[in-house]
């Protein structure tokens, strides 16, 4: 019902084009997803195409392989080389980006949405998702460089010690692994080459359009992309990540300030209990200058400038963690505070004032999520990845405001086991 | 109305003052301006309120103090409690925040349109009537220190452009960081804070930015209802404090735990005083797009791609503000080259540029990001508001953001070469360099080769 008075208002008043997101979605050949949202209200386009590629799928002792591999993927294809496709895209105002995560491996084009330079920038990016180079010379520059700026990273003690809280998560799966400058130095352009062949496919990719096309245009893009592409196979997932017993971690560093991570490994997406546990989050330590943490860490004692919880959902169970950052003398009394905190969430939940709070932020804050071209994407890109229904934001709302604060202290008792929760510190006295 | 029909108007700024009110504004009796720029797209608004006033505003001894009072302004009014105004901007679905620069200091909500109100309720009331309690302040300048100790004290980079900035700058306030001395911080009273605050928080020192699916008439109803009760004050006067001329190259080295040297090289430039008569700006800010514009663009090509000089390496230019400007060269040598080799190439695409100027191509290909990213800046509300309250704050009218573009389109090959010759000058450079130590205390990688 929402839907349909959303297009009535859309055709009475066409200016106001953002009220809901009509997502429509088909299968492109060889398999890959399509999901389309069409947006008149600006002349531009945006085209995002994802493929199960992250990090979770390097090879064992070969980290880094993923995240090479997108690096490379725009710097030289078909009979353009790296400075070629630069300059054609900048030539017409449009931009190439993406970049890879644990999950995905993204390419996105923005285009302004004239025919001429819409086509332009589209036979760029197919000529990048269709015939990448993988340039010896490029391969071995980019490496280097990516080793430089690993090497950087282990001198930072917010790099430190988010590689080591992961490691600590996930000691038997991918994403416990990150690169190294090791591993990275030891890759070769094969692998690269391999590790494309293998998941750079129609099976297993998705296509977000979002912008001033007609579902007709969309469709011919959509399949323009995906024709090019070899068919493939989905991706096969690890095994689950298994839980491991929480312990401590503390690593020195000379820093002047404490980086200190507590969490663990708790939903996948798509996961039924997201709901009760993003809207008890917020009271947590989701909801910015309102949450109990944010009170407790830092209105009260000014231990920290920015104290936090998130849930992070990914294709296996991503974490739920707790970050804060405070002077190193004071780690100690800090992570005291925040287990307190915690623990009483855990014990009692939300009171009824602050779930209410939390249930007004979440559905009152929905427009704010969509109000953007490049907002829409990402939240479209994300359903469709993951496989999110396709009513998941016409029914975002309504899902907040079914929690109780029964439903949250059960599901945080689920996946929130103090037992089990690692806490890792850099720089801690 | 569709976009698509105002874009042609856009490509036509002639015809655009003519053809297009929006944005709206209105100035109240107490001084303060209000600026409404009606937008459709979503059922959305965001409230913008700028002080002009920043940390150039501030006194020896007291660096840092406009920072603080931003963070007391969340700590409660008369008829607002401590931690009240996020409780209430929260419960109404909206998202809000400040910051500080060395200009301004700037307040922002982004909300469902019909809680508006509501957020220019809140504002106003903050406006004239903040209680800076001194138990608040006593936790709050805690949490100002850590976050110094953040985005200071523990990032090597940002240690290396404050001291940069203190060097290139010795008698202009912009010597001193945003953030403050550690010292200065640790010193502050409430008192301090309260002072700044009954000194600079006026209507006539404030303007409103509001962009969104609102009806200007209705939000100029609304500020008179709200803001228009606040008295305005005479503000005490401003000293220009203008950096002598610099007459020398200038250096500074700073030692910090990381892996990678860093290398900053930073000229005086001019910045916009008048949008119609000065060109120089316009002419750097579109040498700025021919050398690090994109991933093809001189610096990237040449020193990281075909020389493998400089692991990255780019250039920041920014061509407005109330104070004097700088233009940056900054990056990171490679593996095995050190940063004099990456000033000897950077200064060898400055001359390259003097010497035989920039091509049609180049300039063209800067222009057409340009007008795509006038388009581009449309798909976020709150963008268009910070583009014209920052223009606002540094004495430029919003009214001129579309004269600025057609200046931008009108520069000429040949005036990108008449300011690289004009303005990189080693007279007035100062060269940054981060000399990285090991984390443990033991030198790890061949010291940085630095002249003095």
């Amino acid at each position: 019902m929402k839907k349909l008075l959303t297009a009535i208002i859309a055709v009475l008043a066409t200016h106001s084009a953002i009220a809901g997101v009509k997502i429509e979605n088909w299968v492109a050949p060889g398999g890959a997803r399509v999901f389309f949202v069409e947006s008149r209200v600006l002349p531009m386009l945006d085209v995002q195409v994802d493929f199960a590629a992250g990090s979770m799928f390097d090879p064992p002792g070969k980290s880094g392989t993923a995240a090479l591999t997108r690096s490379v993927l725009g710097l030289g294809a078909g009979k353009l080389d790296e400075t070629a496709i630069a300059e054609q895209m900048a030539d017409i105002g449009a931009t190439l980006g993406g970049g890879a995560d644990t999950d995905r491996a993204s390419v996105a084009v923005r285009t302004l949405a004239a025919a001429d330079k819409r086509d332009a920038a589209l036979a760029v990016l197919r000529t990048v998702l269709h015939a990448p180079r993988f340039e010896a010379a490029v391969f071995e520059r980019e490496k280097a460089r990516t080793v430089a700026g690993l090497k950087e990273a282990m001198t930072r003690p917010d790099s430190i010690a988010g590689k080591a809280f992961w490691a600590a998560m996930y000691p038997d799966h991918p994403y416990g692994r990150s690169a190294t400058p090791e591993s990275v130095a030891a890759l070769t352009r094969d692998e690269l080459v391999a590790h494309h062949a293998r998941y750079y496919t129609a099976a297993n990719a998705s296509i977000t359009l979002v912008g001033d096309i007609s579902r007709g245009e969309a469709e011919k893009i959509a399949e323009a992309i995906a024709a090019g592409l070899p068919k493939g196979e989905p991706a096969t997932l690890p095994p689950a990540p298994a839980v491991a017993p929480g312990k401590a971690v503390k690593l020195e560093h000379p820093a002047s300030q404490a980086h200190i991570h507590i969490g663990l490994p708790a939903i996948e997406r798509g996961n039924p209990d997201f709901f009760p546990l993003i809207v008890g989050n917020y009271t947590l330590g989701g909801g910015g200058f309102v949450s109990r943490l944010m009170k407790e860490v830092r209105d009260k004692r000014g231990y920290a400038y920015s104290v936090s919880s998130y849930f992070n959902p990914l294709r296996q169970a991503g974490p739920f963690q707790i970050g804060l950052q405070t002077k190193r003398a004071q780690a100690k009394d800090a992570i005291a505070v925040s287990r307190d905190v915690l623990d009483g969430f855990l014990k009692d939940g939300p009171s009824s004032e602050e779930l209410a709070a939390a249930k007004a932020n979440l559905t009152g804050s929905f427009p704010l999520r969509l109000d953007s071209n490049k907002k829409i994407l990402d939240n479209v890109a994300v359903i469709g990845f993951y496989g999110l229904p396709l009513d998941y934001l016409d029914n975002y709302q309504q899902k907040v405001r079914a929690v109780t604060v029964d439903d949250v202290k059960r599901a945080f008792s689920r996946y929130v086991r103090p037992a089990d929760l690692m806490t890792v510190t850099v720089a801690a006295d | 109305m569709r976009m698509r029909h105002l874009l042609a108007l856009f490509l036509l700024p002639g015809l655009l003052t003519a053809a297009l009110a929006n944005p709206y504004e209105t100035t109240l009796k107490n001084g303060l301006r209000v600026i409404v720029k009606e937008d459709r797209r979503a059922p959305t608004a965001a409230q913008m309120v700028w002080y002009r006033i920043g940390s150039m505003d501030e006194v020896d001894g007291s660096s840092g103090v406009a920072h603080v009072l931003e963070h007391m302004m969340f700590k409660g009014t008369p008829s607002v409690g401590p931690g009240e105004f996020n409780k209430r901007v929260a419960a109404a679905g909206g998202r809000d925040n400040a910051f500080t620069s060395r200009d301004y200091t700037a307040y922002f909500q982004q909300v469902p349109k019909e809680k508006l109100p509501e957020m220019m309720q809140l504002e106003a009331d903050r406006m004239r009537h903040l209680n800076v309690d001194a138990k608040e302040f006593a936790q709050e300048i805690k949490v100002v220190m850590e976050e110094r100790r953040m985005r200071t004290d523990d990032n090597p980079q940002s240690r290396l452009f404050e001291q940069m900035n203190a060097t290139a700058f010795q008698t202009h306030p912009y010597r001193r960081p945003i953030i403050g001395w550690m010292n200065d911080l640790e010193n502050m009273s409430a008192a301090d804070a309260k002072a700044w605050y009954d000194t600079w928080y006026v209507p006539n020192n404030a303007y409103v930015v509001i962009t969104g699916d609102v009806d200007h008439k209705e939000v100029f109803a609304l500020a008179e209802k709200y803001y228009g009760a606040l008295e305005g004050r005479a503000l005490p006067a401003r000293k220009p404090q203008i950096e002598p001329a610099q007459d020398g190259t200038r250096r500074v080295n700073v030692k910090a735990p990381a892996e990678l040297p860093v290398l900053i090289m930073g000229y005086k430039a001019p910045v916009l005083r008048d949008a119609d008569k000065d060109s120089d700006p316009y002419a750097l800010e579109m040498l700025a797009a021919i050398l690090d514009g994109h991933d093809a663009a001189r610096f990237n090509k040449k020193l990281v791609r075909e020389d493998k000089v400089a692991l990255s390496v780019g250039i920041d230019y920014d061509p407005t503000g109330r104070g004097p400007g700088m233009i940056y060269l900054h990056g990171s040598p490679s593996e095995g080259r050190t940063v004099a080799d990456l000033e000897a190439a950077l200064r060898a695409e400055i001359t390259r540029i003097q010497q035989d100027g920039v091509s049609e191509q180049e300039l063209k290909r800067a222009k057409a990001q340009l007008v795509a990213g006038q388009v581009y800046k449309l798909d976020s509300m709150f963008g268009q508001a910070m583009e014209i309250g920052q223009t606002e704050s540094a004495g430029i009218p919003y009214q001129k953001i579309d004269r600025m573009l057609e200046k931008l389109q009108q520069v000429s090959a040949a005036e990108v070469q008449a300011v690289a010759k004009k303005y990189f000058n080693d007279d007035t450079l100062t060269i940054g360099v981060l000399d990285p130590q090991p984390l443990d205390g033991k030198q790890r990688r061949p010291t940085v080769a630095t002249r003095h």
